[in-house]
């Protein structure tokens, strides 16, 4: 008997636009022991579907029909205070996403850690300060009893997840679920907690659900999985047979979309469009518009359920009609620098910040970038690799010209930026940044945005301004209809294409693209990444790129830097720093990209 | 493909997904432009009945101002001492000559509050766009540039902060001696403080955004990054904490008034005027009443014209 039994579990989101149907009739179980994934990208349904069985639904969802049943038990008849007592901690744990944000940074960890337990009655407070200790020991933290005194803010983001993680194991449910719990930190630190995470469930015998957007993530470590769309369960089963021989449309492009580490770089195959959101029940395939087999009977009737309780998905096809992949995949052409021309050349910068508490207070200095030599040639894209605190963005702003170095000088086309009049470094120089969410200034329209900096250079008047802001917006394929919208109607992909935009209005020869894709979806950002490729080829574009992913570096670099502490200690020709790493650290990266290998010739042999 | 092929466009036909998204583009392209912002602001703005009410309110109060002799039934500085006190027309012993009744000095009450209505509009708008002019210069200036700057600022604050308002402004208009145009200024200078603590924080905060750096890449000087990226998202504050001091400047002018060193008798304010009737609150309730009204009417109509204002034109049409 399943130890949790999900029945068509819909949530209903009552917005001003009207009534959104997040989740719709998801039906899960879940075996005492076992660990579920539930992959999905934004707007899929899957947090609010973990919420749902949490209680923690935000106020204006609705719950719709379906039944939870836990051991037997069916959740909905429980009474709050009830469902809160005895099985909120016993039964069920949770771990979030945000580790910034979810300890309480007025409290110390101690008290957070052994808070539940001790007022539930379930723990006296001298044994579950023993035990508080004992799972900081467990999760990985160094001198647990000093820690227990300590506050959040003496934690590093890592850190701060096992603390998370030891607060959920404190009552030692049954099931543990985790939404997101690594999206936020390090590649590094992201392995080592899947992997304490897989311990800790084999171990004290929990079952697991994991949430993730990151089909690698899931494929290292877990059972069975779920792939969501569009609030409904689309393909679910073991997860080896999910995951190497996918059987619906959505689940085979969104693991073409991944970019890998192995075999020569190929084009991704982006899936065209974006994430719907549902306002009305559909009463077809909800894959269906994006669908590149979608046939006439998809519009008609929600498709069928194939397959056994192995491994079955929502879809008309039968495994022998799926296309192998939906094309040969495309080797690209990576960019070489035909010529050994610098465009942009760092020497010997370092930068140090200084700072003081109040105007009096004792000096602090920190050094974020140390003595960097680097140059990019003309017309390759550099991958700047490093994890967060290396100091690779402030580089990348001193490169912009945005921040001068402390000592060292950066040379643009053989000319020192700090020495150049800001309009001269805007015309060749322009930045791509990661958040699309605050990139874009939300006070302003799509075509004021793009024109902005043709403005600033007092180029043409509004009319021609407006019409090379039409063009820009058809170079990057954004329709022309959002001329006239904020960036809040903007999904997040979009807003990237308009950021896009507008840094090559001006028809710089370089662009500096700090982690542009990884805010965004894996099937948005193998759109991103194949038209900053597509156009540093046609444009002729010189491109820095910085990023954490080993495997987009291997998707688009021609060189790759690695940073580490503010210094840089590896450089090289991507193949070769990649296939071939020198110091430990590069090594270490690469083992810990999550990385997920498909195996082709299984896939084709399926599809005959 | 080739490293020449130049057109974005012209994809590998190969490649379903490319194709159909190119036709998907199309499609797009060919759909009539949606309407303009500003369109949709003014039909966002019919729809919103606080905001038609605010301004409906104001507008009256503003014509009544400006076309003050031409309302006003008698000379509002006319003294009648056999018509002193007089209650409104609906009370007893009202009068239908004195509509509203008249004061101490047997000047007509409805007289006094039209033209009342121009200093109190001046002395509320002035004092309020004054305060709003520094507060905002400071807080800005503070929080973009940081460093010294922001200390200095932060220290005047707290030196604004520590001293009492209303002596300060009673000791300058001591020194430089009434009129209406001191009183707006020095209650303007009096009152920035709430500007420079929304809008330095709400800088520091969006200076921190990406979109700030991409306009100083792009070239923008500070005044510029200020002008076009940084103010734009501050005006809804701004408007907020505007309909707010325009209400307390009326206020600080009363009580400027009625210690003696506001506006100056005969000229007639509300502030003044309820200073005056405080006296014969009791007794007379409509020499405080009325006034109070009209302050009531203009803070609420300011209030609901600025949330208004804010509502329409934030660029998702709510807040």
């Amino acid at each position: 008997m399943p130890m949790l039994e999900i029945d068509n579990l819909s949530v209903t989101l009552d917005l001003p636009a009207g009534p959104l149907h997040a989740v719709r009739d998801v039906s899960l179980s879940l075996d005492r022991g076992e660990s579920l994934g539930i992959v999905g990208e934004s707007g899929s349904g899957k947090s609010m579907s973990a919420l749902a069985l949490m209680r923690l639904l935000p106020r204006r969802a609705r719950m719709g029909a379906g039944a939870i049943r836990f051991d037997d038990v069916d959740l909905g008849g429980l009474d709050d205070a009830t469902f809160a007592g005895d099985y909120l901690g016993p039964k069920l744990g949770m771990i979030f996403q945000e580790p910034m944000t979810s300890l309480n940074p007025v409290y110390r960890i101690g008290r957070q850690l052994t808070e539940a337990s001790v007022r539930g009655g379930k723990l006296t407070a001298s044994a579950a300060r023993r035990r508080a200790i004992e799972l900081l020991d467990r999760v990985g933290i160094p001198e647990p009893e000093a820690r227990m005194a300590q506050y959040p803010h003496q934690l590093s983001g890592g850190q701060r997840q096992r603390v998370m993680i030891a607060m959920a194991l404190m009552m030692e449910p049954d099931l543990l679920i985790a939404d997101e719990p690594t999206t936020a930190l390090d590649v590094t630190v992201q392995a080592q907690i899947m992997e304490l995470l897989e311990d800790l469930r084999r171990e004290m015998g929990m079952g697991m659900i994991l949430i993730t957007h990151d089909l690698a993530v899931v494929a290292r470590n877990v059972d069975r999985v779920a792939v969501m769309y569009g609030g409904e369960v689309v393909e679910a089963g073991d997860a080896a047979r999910v995951l190497h021989m996918p059987r619906h449309p959505y689940t085979r492009a969104l693991l073409g979309a991944i970019p890998r580490t192995d075999g020569p770089a190929r084009k991704l195959e982006a899936i065209p469009g974006t994430v719907p959101s549902l306002y009305a029940r559909p009463e077809a395939c909800v894959f269906g518009p994006r669908c590149p087999q979608a046939r006439p009977e998809c519009q008609e009737s929600v498709p069928p359920v194939r397959g056994d309780s192995n491994h079955w998905r929502r879809c008309v096809l039968a495994a022998a009609e799926l296309r192998a992949t939906q094309h040969a995949p495309e080797a690209i052409e990576r960019a070489r620098a035909d010529v050994e021309e610098i465009a942009l050349e760092a020497k010997g910068v370092t930068r140090v910040f200084r700072s003081r508490k109040g105007p009096f207070g004792p000096p602090h200095e920190i050094r974020a970038v140390d003595d960097v030599n680097l140059d990019v040639k003309r017309g390759e894209i550099l991958a700047l690799v490093g994890e967060s605190g290396s100091g690779k963005s402030t580089l990348a702003r001193m490169l912009l010209g945005l921040d001068a170095p402390t000592t060292g000088e950066i040379l643009l086309d053989g000319t020192r930026v700090s020495d150049m009049a800001p309009m001269d470094r805007a015309g060749r120089v322009q930045p791509i940044f990661q958040d699309p969410y605050s990139s874009l200034n939300p006070r302003r329209t799509l075509a004021e945005i793009i024109a902005r900096p043709l403005a600033l250079r007092g180029e043409g008047d509004a009319r021609s301004r407006r019409r090379k802001a039409c063009e820009m917006m058809e170079l990057v394929r954004l329709p022309d209809r959002l001329l006239h919208s904020y960036p809040s109607q903007l999904s997040g992909g979009q807003r990237q294409r308009v950021a896009i935009a507008r840094a090559l209005v001006t028809d710089p020869r370089m662009l500096v693209c700090d982690e542009p894709t990884s805010a965004l979806d894996v099937s948005v950002q193998a759109q991103i990444l194949n038209l900053l490729v597509q156009l540093q080829r046609d444009l002729g574009l010189t491109c820095l790129l910085i990023t954490h992913d080993m495997a987009v570096v291997h998707q688009v670099a021609t060189r790759v830097a690695v940073m580490l502490n503010g210094r840089l200690i590896e450089a090289g020709p991507a193949d070769e720093v990649l296939t071939n790493p020198a110091t430990d650290y590069t090594k270490r990266l690469l083992a810990a990209a999550p990385r997920f290998e498909r195996d082709d010739a299984q896939t084709r042999d399926l599809a005959v | 493909m080739t490293m020449t092929d130049a057109d974005p466009a012209q994809t590998d036909p190969t490649q379903p997904h490319a194709a159909r998204s190119a036709v998907a583009a199309t499609d797009d392209r060919r759909e009539a432009l949606p309407p303009t912002p500003r369109r949709l602001a003014l039909t966002r703005a019919y729809g919103h009945g606080g905001l038609l009410i605010g301004s409906t309110i104001i507008l009256l109060l503003i014509l009544t101002a400006i076309f003050a002799p031409l309302l006003a039934p008698h000379d509002p500085f006319a003294q009648s001492l056999s018509a002193r006190m007089l209650p409104p027309v609906w009370s007893e012993g009202g009068n239908a000559e004195y509509l509203l009744g008249t004061d101490q000095n047997g000047r007509d009450y409805l007289s006094r509050l039209i033209y009342g209505a121009r200093i109190s509009l001046m002395i509320g708008l002035g004092a309020a766009s004054i305060g709003m002019l520094i507060g905002v210069t400071l807080g800005v200036t503070a929080g973009y540039f940081g460093g010294w700057i922001d200390h200095a600022v932060s220290f005047l604050l707290t030196a604004q902060l520590a001293l009492p308002g209303l002596l300060l402004a009673m000791a300058l208009v001591f020194i430089i001696g009434p009129s209406v145009w001191v009183v707006i200024c020095i209650v303007g200078v009096l009152h920035w403080t709430y500007y420079l603590v929304v809008t330095r924080a709400a800088t520091q905060r969006i200076r921190s955004l990406d979109f700030v750096a991409a306009a100083q890449a792009a070239g923008s000087t500070p005044g510029q990054v200020i002008r076009h990226e940084i103010l734009p998202n501050l005006v809804s504050s701004i408007i907020v904490i505007f309909t707010f001091e325009l209400g307390i400047a009326i206020l600080a002018e009363s009580s400027l008034s009625f210690l003696g060193v506001g506006i100056q008798p005969p000229m007639p304010s509300w502030g003044l005027m309820i200073a005056e009737g405080k006296q014969s609150m009791f007794y007379r309730p409509w020499l405080v009443v009325l006034p109070g009204l009209c302050l009531f009417a203009l803070v609420i109509g300011a209030n609901l014209l600025g949330d208004g204002l804010r509502d329409v034109t934030s660029p998702d049409g709510r807040n």
